[in-house]
């Protein structure tokens, strides 16, 4: 890949995840807090869509050898209470990383002074990584599973499983949504 | 006619929002993901990236000799690689929405907010960055964010991801009933 397509390839990518993320509301902080206090389900409706038209395709390219898969280490304890902290994280800053960067460029000052306060954490983390990976990283690890392998439940009825459970629930939310309107 | 049209017209104008779909959105990530593995082998995430940028940041306070020493961003320094432009294209795109939607504005204190724990601009800047500590701590922890685990993760259901995304949406409703109770 040329130096060039190695710099626009994902600057593009990123505008493209960027503008979406905009276009789909996600970078308000009132529809992310809202998702939370199930107000809103804006936010369940974007991953849960881009999760089963995702996960299909990528199982497509993993099958015919196009791509491979990048599963990240199953550290139970340290997911579970990165996860915890992440939640409180989210609930009070009102944004996600991804989606605090997305707001600052359209006028969001308080992301801003957090998208800050997300430096320090990453700062602390580094810190802090010897003691955690001592007492916390290493405890209860599974390695790099997938659901399919642990169930010994075949891909294509996960996918089936969450297609139909994911438009049922949001059959439902669309239809109180709409009586509420 | 036109006594009544121009108004309405006006009233169009400054209500227009051109919002898409939550589902549409989802399709475009969804197909997003799937560039993002065929064409560059790299699952979309945020912040991985954002603690090899952070290493600059922590120059000034811990020290250059510090941070080169440092086992965690030994395991990840700083290069300008996919993951980082990627960050950069993120409010690329968000800028260029929001000022095509006509959404941009200046936001100092977000309405839900305001609502329960009143204007003041301070107190809403210190939850934020506060907030921000905490939520990109329990990231690196996780080893990713609602972007890595949760979409890149999720979609792969990986056992990690699928862990992640309970965790954390159990605990933000707990949260927020709790920092949103009446």
């Amino acid at each position: 890949m040329s130096i060039l397509m190695s710099i626009l390839g994902p600057v593009a990518m990123g505008a493209a995840f960027g503008f979406l993320l905009q276009r789909g509301r996600v970078t308000s902080c009132n529809v992310i807090e809202n998702q939370f206090r199930l107000r809103d389900f804006t936010v369940l409706k974007v991953m849960g869509t881009a999760i089963v038209v995702g996960g299909l395709g990528v199982l497509l390219l993993v099958d015919t050898g196009n791509t491979k898969y990048y599963v990240k280490d199953a550290n139970m304890l340290a997911v579970a209470l990165g996860g915890a902290l992440f939640g409180i994280g989210m609930a009070v800053y009102g944004y996600c990383p991804g989606t605090a960067l997305g707001a600052i460029a359209t006028g969001s000052v308080h992301a801003l002074v957090g998208a800050f306060g997300m430096v320090a954490g990453a700062i602390l983390y580094a810190l802090t990584f010897d003691w955690l990976k001592a007492h916390v990283l290493n405890v209860w690890t599974l390695g790099k599973v997938r659901l399919p392998d642990i169930t010994g439940v075949p891909d294509i009825v996960w996918f089936a499983a969450l297609a139909v459970g994911a438009a049922a629930f949001f059959w439902w939310i669309e239809s109180s949504e709409a009586e509420r309107a | 006619m036109t006594t009544i049209a121009e108004p309405m017209v006006h009233a169009a104008r400054r209500t227009r929002r051109i919002d898409w779909s939550p589902y549409v959105v989802g399709v475009g990530i969804g197909m997003l993901s799937w560039l993002a593995f065929a064409v560059f082998g790299d699952p979309l995430g945020v912040t991985t990236a954002y603690s090899r940028i952070a290493s600059l940041f922590a120059i000034p306070v811990v020290g250059a000799d510090a941070v080169a020493a440092n086992s965690y961003w030994k395991s990840m320094p700083l290069k300008w690689d996919y993951g980082v432009w990627f960050l950069v294209g993120i409010p690329a795109g968000a800028f260029l929405s929001a000022v095509l939607s006509g959404t941009w504005r200046l936001e100092l204190v977000p309405e839900v907010w305001r609502e329960r724990f009143g204007p003041s601009v301070a107190k809403r800047f210190i939850a934020a960055f506060l907030g921000g500590v905490v939520i990109m701590y329990g990231a690196r922890l996780a080893g990713g964010c609602t972007s890595g685990h949760g979409i890149s993760g999720g979609l792969q259901l990986a056992l990690s991801s699928w862990l992640f995304l309970g965790v954390l949406f159990a605990t933000g409703i707990g949260v927020s009933a709790v920092l949103f109770r009446k």
